[in-house]
């Protein structure tokens, strides 16, 4: 998705982009999301100007012509529910600082909240809404971000693997080699998700990316039943953690084909692509607390998929200062759908040379070895 | 083996004829077995039986092998009298689970625990535990999309079978058959049978296809007589035979009126100019079968082209599991009940910590070779067109569930630059319903070009969130029950 976006917005800086991938379109992380375009989520901070910038974006695509039909792009909102009195009090305290930097975020009480989600199980104290979250299907925004590439000159290579980052005498990028053919060109993006630490030691350079996984669970379909993006406090709290341990707090989405979304589950556990009953039950469980009607509708299958998780939570974007001509745009955890059009933005600009509209220092991607260095 | 100080439990999924052979060869050797089962009655598809009620008088005239199916029937009344077997019917399972017990030497391999749905409903949760698993869950028929398949008055080879063998009800009154494989012969001469006029038997592969594997096929002089029986059927009820033909539409506003019939040319192309309209109001249409693979998938055993890989025990490389019959390869019911004897003698020895006395199973294991062979040889005659997408117009609807058209997969690998099944089921919904792909994945695959991959499908089938997340964990068959909240503590 990000590699999409990227490709997207250079073609329209009038660049000529030749967008490389090992499997099919969306084949990685992004055909296992949810399509999240999220700003509720996210505290005050570098992510959530991202957020705002994207969300700003992906807006601005939808109204271009077939766009949001396309990508079933949904301006839903989120609805975010607090299960204590001291819990909704947090979520109104995080709701102030998210205001101050341009979120929407409007506290409803209990009365409100059922007027909003009619179906929530009974006794909950209320939450906060927000307005401007958003839902695209994920490998749809993909595919038809590519193609609006394509239309603009952009070339698609898919089946085609990276085997190494080819450099000048002096170090800087001249291109790409693959089990095709070279590809030459004065820049790389490394927008290769969870696998982005794989592609940048190509380039002879360290990237901490590791991969988070998730699981979610899909419904059969049902009629519009849950209207927002709908998920419990302690979520935003799982987001922000290091833990490897496993964590799930529910959320809880209608999507416009119909089947319900229901994640979502934490853990670092490498690329284990086992099948996990314990988190299919924790995740239904989370769930059907949450929407008691859910008991008894269908899960039809399940998927799982690997967030590109970074130590710090915030992704790698910009040049490289270690190898002149490298940039990265990946480590987006599990936000990477909602951030992709401001990264391919961001990154865009870079390429450009112009100024980007977000300062990318926080997003450094040499970050982590100055911090080496510092502890050393 | 086992922690309990009990005898071993084994756990056998379907009662099919290798379910049913699997069962009862390890419940005489002394395991308590546990017979799980989908059906309202044992006997799978090969032995589906009227249901209890309608007072049926020719359902033995309906079966063949009615001995073997009197035998298995019998042999499973006594030991479930005995004690020795368990049967639950109407259990649908979703998917089974391999516990890791925190004492490795007390229980090496774990316990198994299979989670079905009772009942015709499937919402009631129920669970079995046992310290080995045969899988014998059979296999499903492929239908290939055309223009008009979806209409009523389209119902699969096997669906027409199961109506016949079950409820006993004509499907209608001027059939055609078609499509590929051996199941075409038996169901036009049981329509015929039972009193339809069979107006066509349309079957792409040609005579000179069979006369080739004839070398293989006359090995087995018992599948030949029993293919010149059904030929001698068709012919005493006058039932015209096409091969090297196809079914390339079917119409109907409503419902069925007709198909056309083409002929193909020797590279399965349709041949022009050949196409002419049969007047019919049912079409029984099936292009083989594919054997059901998901539990085996879920648990982690290899599957080689679509088919559980097992070694000459009937072992899955998941210590603790066998599997038997269609689901290692479709191969008929005798020698589902060749390798499900097997697979139930393996496991009462395995699971009691002996080497099984293979001399035991000597005749099964004859049989199996020579079925084998036997079915490999059929599987060479039998394919469907090679050129059948070119029937397959943009309008035509490959997924049903999603009621996807051929154009948007065309599309999705045109213009979005899909290339396999997984990302034009994300591009297109095709494969993502009820089915969950079992229909309609070697359609999708077929307008690809590609292989039909192994897919992964957590839950064997939809069920309840509810019971999913355990909250109604069934409290009659597991004093302990399973309490996934803790993991989330």
């Amino acid at each position: 998705m990000v590699g999409a976006a990227s490709a997207l917005y250079a073609t329209r800086e009038g660049l000529d982009v030749v967008l490389v991938d090992r499997g099919p379109v969306a084949g990685g992380t992004t055909g296992s999301g949810e399509g999240n375009l999220l700003v509720s989520d996210k505290e005050p901070g570098p992510e959530l100007e991202l957020a705002l910038l994207s969300g700003r974006l992906w807006s601005a695509l939808a109204a271009e012509a077939g766009v949001a039909a396309a990508i079933e792009y949904e301006a839903k909102g989120g609805v975010v529910v607090a299960s204590t009195p001291d819990g909704l009090t947090a979520l109104a305290d995080l709701a102030v600082g998210q205001r101050a930097a341009g979120v929407t975020a409007d506290p409803v009480d209990a009365h409100a909240l059922y007027d909003l989600e009619p179906h929530l199980a009974p006794g909950l104290p209320g939450g906060v809404h927000y307005p401007q979250d958003a839902q695209v299907m994920p490998t749809l925004a993909a595919a038809h971000l590519i193609r609006i590439a394509r239309t603009g000159g952009a070339r698609l290579r898919t089946g085609s693997t990276v085997t190494g980052v080819l450099r000048t005498a002096a170090g800087a990028v001249r291109g790409v080699r693959t089990d095709g053919a070279e590809i030459h060109a004065p820049a790389v993006v490394n927008a290769a998700g969870t696998w982005g630490g794989e592609l940048a030691a190509l380039a002879g350079v360290e990237l901490p990316v590791l991969p988070r996984r998730g699981f979610v669970l899909v419904t059969e379909p049902l009629p519009r039943m849950v209207h927002h993006k709908v998920y419990a406090a302690d979520y935003v709290a799982d987001v922000a953690s290091d833990s490897a341990a496993l964590q799930t707090s529910p959320v809880v989405e209608g999507t416009a084909a119909g089947p319900v979304l229901i994640g979502a589950s934490r853990e670092r556990v490498g690329f284990d692509r086992e099948f996990s009953l314990p988190v299919a039950r924790a995740l239904a469980a989370g769930a059907t607390r949450l929407f008691p009607f859910l008991a008894q509708v269908r899960a039809m299958r399940g998927y799982l998929g690997f967030r590109p998780y970074m130590p710090d939570h915030l992704p790698a974007i910009g040049p490289d200062a270690r190898v002149p001509g490298l940039f990265h745009a990946c480590g987006h955890e599990g936000a990477g759908i909602g951030l992709s059009t401001g990264t391919g933005r961001l990154i865009a600009q870079a390429l450009a040379g112009r100024t980007p509209d977000l300062d990318l220092a926080p997003f450094r991607p040499d970050r982590f070895e100055r911090r080496q260095e510092d502890t050393a | 083996m086992t922690a309990h100080g009990e005898r071993p439990r084994l756990a056998v999924v379907g009662a099919g004829p290798a379910g049913l052979a699997a069962a009862l060869a390890a419940a005489r050797q002394g395991l308590t077995v546990t017979l799980v089962d989908a059906a309202p009655q044992a006997g799978g598809q090969f032995h589906r039986q009227p249901a209890e009620g309608l007072g049926a008088r020719r359902a033995r005239a309906l079966h063949h092998r009615w001995s073997t199916w009197e035998r298995l029937r019998d042999g499973l009344a006594r030991h479930v009298a005995a004690g020795r077997i368990t049967h639950l019917p109407d259990h649908h399972v979703w998917t089974v689970e391999r516990e890791k017990d925190t004492d490795p030497d007390l229980d090496p391999d774990g316990t198994f625990v299979v989670h079905a749905l009772r009942g015709p409903a499937q919402e009631e949760p129920a669970t079995v535990r046992a310290d080995g698993l045969v899988i014998a869950t059979g296999g499903y028929e492929t239908v290939l999309p055309f223009p008009g398949w979806t209409l009523p008055g389209v119902v699969t080879a096997g669906g027409a079978q199961a109506m016949l063998k079950g409820g006993l009800v004509l499907p209608g009154r001027t059939a055609v058959v078609a499509g590929t494989g051996p199941l075409l012969m038996p169901v036009a001469a049981g329509l015929a049978a039972a009193g339809a006029r069979v107006a066509a038997l349309v079957e792409a592969a040609g005579a000179r296809d069979v006369a080739r594997s004839a070398p293989a096929l006359a090995a087995h002089p018992g599948k030949l007589a029993e293919g010149a029986r059904y030929a001698a059927e068709l012919l005493r009820h006058r039932v015209p035979v096409r091969s090297r033909h196809t079914v390339v539409a079917a119409h109907g506003t409503d419902r069925l009126d007709a198909v056309t019939v083409a002929a193909l040319d020797p590279d399965g192309r349709v041949r022009t100019g050949t196409g002419h309209r049969v007047p019919c109001d049912t079409l029984a249409v099936g292009h083989g079968m594919l054997p059901h693979t998901d539990l085996a998938e879920t648990l982690g055993c290899a599957v080689d082209g679509r088919r559980v890989r097992v070694d000459d025990e009937q072992r899955t490389d998941v210590p603790g599991v066998w599997a038997a019959g269609e689901t290692t390869g479709i191969g008929g019911a005798d020698l589902a009940l060749a390798e499900g004897r097997i697979a139930g003698l393996s496991a009462a020895a395995r699971l009691d910590s002996r080497t099984p006395d293979r001399s035991s199973w000597r005749s099964a294991a004859a049989a199996r070779s020579r079925l084998r062979r036997f079915a490999s040889a059929v599987d060479a005659v039998y394919r469907p067109p090679a050129h059948w997408t070119d029937q397959v117009t943009d309008d035509t609807v490959v997924c049903r569930c999603e009621e996807v058209p051929a154009a948007d997969v065309r599309a999705a690998v045109g213009e979005l630059g899909a290339g396999d099944l997984r990302t034009v089921k994300l591009l297109t919904r095709a494969g993502m319903g009820w089915c969950q792909g079992r229909m309609c994945g070697p359609a999708v695959a077929g307008l690809l070009g590609c292989e039909l991959p192994v897919s992964r499908r957590p839950f064997a089938r939809p069920l309840p969130l509810g019971v999913l997340a355990g909250a109604t964990e069934d409290p009659t068959e597991d004093p302990q029950p399973v309490r996934p909240e803790e993991e989330n503590a």
